[in-house]
């Protein structure tokens, strides 16, 4: 399989990139790790006319702590295998090195990249929700400069955020949670295969993956814990408000058994009581 | 447009179509056919190269992506261009029978290579891990996973002779010998 036709450009620097995303807007895709725009245009469901390669822009890849604001600062361009090694993030946000793990294989977490799968939105994905559960913040950055949007007003439905043609997810921001109990609890049929459904916590968020046409939050779960109710009795509510979607691995009915099943053991692994 | 790609420490160039993938250079452009294309989804690993030193499915790199970069392929190990296995890791598959049909093997070993050389103490679980991208139709990983074990200098059969001792206090959930990692 090979994708249609399209015009390639490389660009040395990222105000380069921004440049011709601006000149190009609607007609072009940004290239990072294309191990989610690739696929796509094989299959030809993507075609775009230009493709914007800033895949080689060092200026995007670094995990950095911000001590005066609380965060890691993570370029848009890190790789997911820089996310799991990271020792940075295993004591400063240790779920997302957690949760990067899982993506893929080993090959495709040497290439894919966190910025890339976050602005990709599939709701399948592992990074988007476990971004959800850690109260992340994204940094795009346009011909008008930065704006930062919260992850959980980021997307809008089934691959599209509230990104602009012109604009590149530059940086994601997570709050320092080392000290929150956190889990991933993935479903999946094979072993290197995207989620039937995952639950990904943190503290006292809870992301879910892969139950309706955006990453989302498990909001009457979290309301229910606040409200001091029990693991078991928060847990059978983690469907609610979910359109889990019909696909050769699940019925939406299976989907809203697992999520529950997998809500009560996250809940359970990340407060000590499995 | 033209690109400029080191294979097997050799320079290579040619004009290429943007959309032309680095997996159809390295066939086509260059004439390498060790790299295999099996599934065309990023799913099997068949057509795994090392660029830049790390393991990557060639059907998902376009040649314009890997330009005036380093490619390893199969046929860059020691030994491979006379055919005699003289890498350490084609001779632990030769030695352990690591393959079957032979059409994933040139993948499995480069991601071989590449976990070998990521990681100086490996044990039968990391490597099934490791292995996860690479497919074997065939089914026969157990071999596969020797080769890996032998070529990093370990005793594939070590960690059998202490679970048998230990069985008993083996109690960790989900871990299931046969269907662990790839």
């Amino acid at each position: 399989m090979i994708p249609l036709a399209f015009d390639y450009a490389r660009p040395d620097t990222l105000d380069d990139a921004i440049a011709l995303l601006a000149e190009k807007g609607e007609d072009a895709s940004v290239l990072a790790g294309g191990h989610s725009l690739i696929p796509v245009m094989k299959v030809r469901l993507g075609a775009p006319e230009f493709v914007i390669d800033i895949g080689r822009l060092r200026e995007l890849s670094y995990i950095t702590l911000d001590e005066a604001a609380g965060e890691v600062a993570i370029g848009a361009g890190t790789k997911h295998r820089d996310v799991v090694d990271s020792e940075l993030l295993a004591a400063e946000v240790p779920l997302l090195p957690a949760v990067a793990r899982t993506v893929g294989d080993p090959q495709i977490r040497a290439r894919g990249t966190l910025g890339g799968t976050l602005a990709h939105a599939d709701p399948a994905a592992d990074l988007p929700a476990a971004a959800l559960a850690l109260d992340a913040t994204v940094v795009l950055q346009g011909p008008r400069g930065k704006r930062n949007v919260p992850i959980g007003e980021f997307y809008t439905g089934v691959f599209s955020t509230v990104r602009e043609p012109d604009e590149l997810i530059v940086e994601i921001r997570f709050p320092r949670s080392g000290d929150a109990g956190w889990a991933y609890e993935k479903f999946t049929r094979r072993s290197n295969d995207w989620a039937i459904v995952a639950v990904a916590v943190s503290g006292d968020r809870i992301g879910l993956v892969n139950m309706g046409s955006t990453s989302l939050r498990a909001t009457a779960t979290e309301q229910a814990l606040a409200e001091g109710r029990s693991i078991a009795e928060a847990a059978a509510l983690a469907a609610e408000g979910t359109e889990p979607p019909s696909d050769t691995h699940g019925s939406p009915a299976y989907r809203t058994h697992l999520v529950q099943v997998l809500t009560r053991r996250a809940l359970e692994t990340s407060r000590g009581q499995r | 447009m033209k690109v400029e790609i080191t294979v097997n420490g050799e320079r290579t160039s040619a004009d290429v179509e943007p959309r032309q993938l680095l997996a159809h250079y390295l066939r086509d452009s260059v004439g390498l056919k060790a790299t295999n294309i099996g599934c065309d989804t990023t799913s099997c690993g068949a057509c795994t190269v090392l660029l830049d030193g790390e393991a990557v499915k060639s059907c998902t790199v376009l040649s314009v992506q890997a330009d005036q970069q380093a490619v390893t392929t199969m046929e860059g190990l020691d030994g491979a261009s006379d055919g005699r296995p003289e890498h350490p890791v084609t001779k632990a598959f030769h030695a352990e029978h690591g393959l079957q049909c032979g059409f994933c093997t040139p993948g499995m070993v480069m991601s071989a290579v590449s976990l070998i050389s990521h990681d100086s103490d490996l044990d039968e679980r990391k490597v099934r891990e490791g292995l996860e991208g690479n497919l074997c139709r065939c089914t026969g990983y157990h071999n596969i996973v020797r080769a890996v074990l032998v070529a990093a200098g370990k005793d594939p059969d070590a960690e059998q002779k202490s679970e048998a001792e230990s069985d008993a206090l083996r109690t960790a959930p989900g871990f299931s010998r046969g269907e662990a990692g790839a």
